[in-house]
């Protein structure tokens, strides 16, 4: 009986060694595409939107209002790739300066950016993946 | 041309060595860029050789109020030029971002004004650079947006010493440098710096403190 528990033990304790080794196994792919993120982000994004995500007055939404980040998750790989033209309202404020397409990101560009962007500005701590950006951009308006 | 240039660098350097002997007495002064000719002038009835200096030429533009704006505006004072367009993609954003961390530390002063000159003189109205302006932060008058015939604005990018061309393979259609240029109460060139580059903004900064101890 006592074996039978000590097993249980041991059981268990493997499975929860895996699955906190499963969790800091993301946690790294993460910081992997946060990293690779950071690079076309100050390529492709900064100018506008400043190097800390803090935007630019009326004319450049900030990038650091976790609501609309949340709220909009689904709809952020469609910004991206083809840019917006509509008013929008972030961190209180409204705004409407056209947004250019940014067609020369790959889909793998967009779930880097997007996970630098959500996890350092928006201080969220779930990957972009490139399955999850896939199929928002299938689903494009 | 060489001859010109090495006596233009002589000169340069002879600045720059005043500037570093001068700072260690605390009145550094900036240098004066630009093409510089000899004069000669009659002074108590001796003959006596002036330089003349490259300045600024008169000019007049349509600013974000429709009001315009010409080179009397500027008599007697310290201002910052640079040239841009509202719906530039590459560097504008970043340059008007710095400029306007100087304008925010001046814009209450009556001693350093901003002068913008959009290069997309075919989208930029005053309407559309007043909704810049706005959106930008800028609250007063003492940065003005102006546009004017292409001529007129390319023309001058050159007395600026900034490359300004139409070019349908650069962002936005129009290829451009981005120096924050700061010109003297006599409307000469005394400082270019990369807009974009903190570093060069700092020592902006810096600079445009020393120019305004000047007399």
């Amino acid at each position: 009986m006592t074996k039978i528990y000590f097993l249980a033990i041991l059981v268990s304790i493997y499975f929860l060694s895996a699955m906190s080794s499963c969790q800091s196994g993301e946690d790294i792919k993460t910081a992997q595409y946060a990293v690779n993120g950071q690079k076309i982000y100050i390529n492709h994004c900064k100018n506008c939107h400043g190097e800390k995500g803090e935007g630019l007055g009326l004319l450049y939404p900030p990038l650091t209002d976790v609501d609309f980040l949340t709220k909009n998750r689904e709809r952020l790989s469609c910004i991206i790739r083809n840019g917006l033209n509509e008013e929008i309202t972030v961190a209180g404020k409204t705004f409407h300066t056209i947004m250019p397409a940014n067609e020369t990101l790959t889909d793998i560009d967009i779930a880097y950016v997007l996970t630098y962007i959500t996890t350092n500005f928006g201080k969220q701590d779930k990957i972009f993946s490139l399955e999850e950006v896939q199929q928002d951009l299938i689903n494009c308006k | 041309m060489v001859n010109l240039f090495h006596i233009r660098a002589s000169v340069v350097l002879a600045l720059a060595a005043l500037g570093i002997s001068s700072c260690q007495s605390n009145t550094a002064t900036l240098p004066i860029y630009g093409q510089r000719e000899p004069v000669e002038k009659i002074v108590d009835g001796k003959t006596i050789t002036d330089t003349l200096y490259h300045t600024i030429p008169a000019f007049k533009f349509l600013n974000q109020d429709s009001i315009y704006i010409t080179d009397k505006n500027y008599d007697n004072k310290v201002y910052i030029a640079n040239f841009f367009f509202t719906h530039c993609p590459s560097i504008c954003p970043t340059m008007n971002r710095n400029l306007l961390k100087v304008y925010e530390q001046y814009k209450d002063s009556d001693q350093v004004y901003f002068l913008s000159h959009s290069i997309d003189f075919k989208y930029d109205q005053p309407h559309v650079l007043k909704e810049y302006a706005h959106k930008l932060g800028v609250s007063n008058d003492h940065w003005n947006f102006v546009t004017g015939s292409k001529a007129d604005i390319y023309g001058i990018a050159n007395q600026y010493l900034v490359y300004t061309a139409e070019d349908k393979n650069a962002p936005g259609g129009y290829d451009h440098q981005g120096y924050l240029v700061l010109i003297d109460k006599q409307k000469r060139i005394r400082g270019a710096y990369d807009g974009t580059n903190d570093e060069q903004v700092a020592k902006l900064q810096k600079e445009l403190a020393i120019l305004l101890q000047e007399k």
